[in-house]
């Protein structure tokens, strides 16, 4: 890289996200994000989203963690088709799935109309959040909620057709996406693979539900919301045996009477230590669900 | 005031005309700026002080949730312990917890609400006056203290006021319990503060007091607490009562049995 001399007293290089499509089916293109957790080195850059070509240009599903990785998604976009970007769709409402909203303008941007609303009250909350983890990576970035509701079973873009499943139990509101015209299913984060499953705003049940609607269904592929294509069902089954899993152990840890402290000294398995984001998801993971797990456990003393 | 002290400090160079100079002033491990102001103020500048490996203060390194940080200190290497006192370096109501273990192991689980990335102390004094302490980091994104408590999102808060959820493992020496009660900081607009302010636990079988709490603003709201208990210190009922600063009295009777 070359600076010019005076700039480099002052500036570091601005850091740049290194998106590189990879067509998984015929149109469609998949940007495949680390399993890492966010860090100031990654910039956000963990998630997985999809670029469907249509008659009218390209549709996005899921915009990333930041404006600037928006950015370098529409120059993508432009590159695969000359009209650019024509829609927008957001699987759910986790700032790393739709902060990069902002760079598209008009264009419309679906989701479920609880995602919209969610996006909206927890937005600012989020990018606090976000600037504190990533730094530079999210200068200038605000959160811009999806503009247009999913309200119907088909979703048609440029003549190309989307099957909308409203689907929730990652968060309140978890919308697949099945391609009709390449059988692929893009589960958003109902489906995770070699990467630990997020539960911050998880209903265990509902996720469950959700993976068995997902699991009737016939696809060519599956584009989960973080590690790569799978194109066997192993996505589902392994986020199901870990939600399983985590479940059961803090159940058993409830009781036992451990407080978190000592569930999350306690050793993964084998199947799960080696998931990406291990084991700050399952420390997470504690945080979120053991308060109320131990709750129902213990008996009523008074 | 607290930021005038430690301007005192900055400015007058020379250690020994500090203001803010401890009788014993101590390497702190964590170089935080507030550490020897905690160790003159709350802790009431005690002469025989010290960090001390052998109390291990165990948190995550990150507050996923604000208002539910996990921390467990284990201060079992030490003989003798009288009080164990947390308190954060950072926070606009540093003190925690006090807690006086008694029969108990000197060693408890507890949560509190952070308020932004802080050291965590546990001082620990033990029967020859000295007090230990041990430290950790926690970061955190913030604002734990300053909201509401989230049990009045629902109508039925006050028929759960008090309430006591737990369990006691006789064999294990432990015993888990969750308090119900919002804990309200005082600093959230509009909403005075409301916290409990003594839980003591006793053996119901022989009315023998096991350990004693004081309990401070940052506490989570419904209190969550590990006890840890020697061999045969434990039989299989234990009451737990106290009282919160409005008056209202908690009394509840928790055992070994499973009631279903």
């Amino acid at each position: 890289m070359v600076c010019a001399p005076s700039a480099a007293v002052f500036a570091a290089p601005k850091k740049a996200y290194d998106l590189s499509p990879v067509q998984v089916a015929d149109g469609l293109w998949m940007i495949e994000g680390s399993t890492e957790y966010f860090t100031s080195e990654n910039g956000g850059a963990i998630v997985n989203c999809a670029l469907i070509e249509t008659g009218t240009g390209i549709v996005i599903v899921d915009t990333g963690p930041s404006r600037r990785y928006g950015e370098a998604l529409l120059e993508v976009a432009r590159g695969l088709n000359g009209r650019g970007v024509t829609a927008i769709v957001i699987t759910h409402h986790h700032p790393d799935h739709f902060f990069g909203n902002q760079v598209f303008g008009a264009t419309p941007i679906h989701a479920l109309p609880e995602t919209r609303a969610l996006a909206a009250s927890e937005g600012d909350g989020f990018a606090d959040n976000m600037y504190r983890l990533l730094g530079d990576w999210m200068r200038g970035t605000e959160p811009v909620p999806p503009n247009a509701d999913i309200a119907s079973s088909l979703l048609e873009i440029g003549g190309r057709t989307f099957q909308t499943l409203p689907l929730s139990g990652h968060t309140g509101a978890d919308l697949a996406l099945l391609d009709q015209k390449t059988g692929t299913l893009i589960a958003g984060d109902l489906a995770f693979l070699n990467r630990a499953p997020t539960t911050p705003h998880a209903d265990l049940d509902a996720w469950r539900a959700a993976l068995s609607t997902l699991e009737g269904i016939d696809a060519a592929a599956i584009l989960p919301g973080h590690g790569p294509l799978d194109r066997s069902g192993q996505s589902l089954t392994q986020t199901r045996a870990y939600l399983d899993w985590l479940e059961a152990t803090l159940e058993d840890a409830a009781l036992e009477g451990l407080d978190m402290v000592e569930i999350m000294a306690s050793e993964l398995p084998p199947e799960f230590a080696g998931m990406g984001a291990m084991p700050q998801e399952f420390h997470r993971s504690v945080a979120h669900l053991y308060p109320q797990i131990e709750r129902e456990a213990l008996p009523l003393g008074n | 005031m607290k930021s005038v002290y430690l301007m005192a400090a900055v400015l007058l160079s020379a250690p020994a005309l500090a203001l803010d100079e401890p009788r014993t002033p101590l390497s702190d491990p964590l170089q935080s700026g507030m550490w020897s102001y905690h160790q003159k103020n709350l802790l009431g500048d005690p002469e025989k002080i010290e960090f001390d490996d052998r109390v291990i203060v165990s948190a995550p390194a990150s507050a996923e949730d604000s208002f539910n940080v996990p921390v467990l200190v284990d201060a079992t290497a030490l003989e003798d312990v009288q009080q164990m006192v947390f308190l954060v370096d950072y926070g606009p109501i540093p003190k925690i917890l006090t807690y006086w273990p008694e029969q108990a192991e000197p060693k408890i689980s507890f949560r509190f609400k952070i308020d932004q990335a802080t050291p965590v102390r546990a001082a620990v004094q033990t029967g020859d006056g000295v007090w230990h302490i041990g430290s950790t980091v926690i970061d955190a994104a913030g604002g734990g203290c300053s909201a509401p408590a989230a049990a009045y999102a629902s109508d039925d808060w006050e028929e759960h006021l008090g309430k006591v959820y737990g369990r006691v493992w006789p064999d294990r020496g432990r015993v888990r319990m969750v308090v119900d009660h919002p804990m309200d900081t005082g600093l959230a607009d509009g909403i005075p503060i409301f916290i409990i302010e003594d839980l003591e636990l006793a053996n119901e079988a022989t009315k023998e007091k096991l350990a004693r709490l004081e309990l401070y603003e940052p506490v989570n709201e419904d209190p969550a607490f590990t006890f840890y208990f020697p061999d045969g210190a434990l039989g299989s009922e234990v009451r737990v009562e106290g009282r919160d600063n409005n008056g209202n009295e908690i009394d509840a009777l928790i055992s070994a049995v499973v009631s279903q």
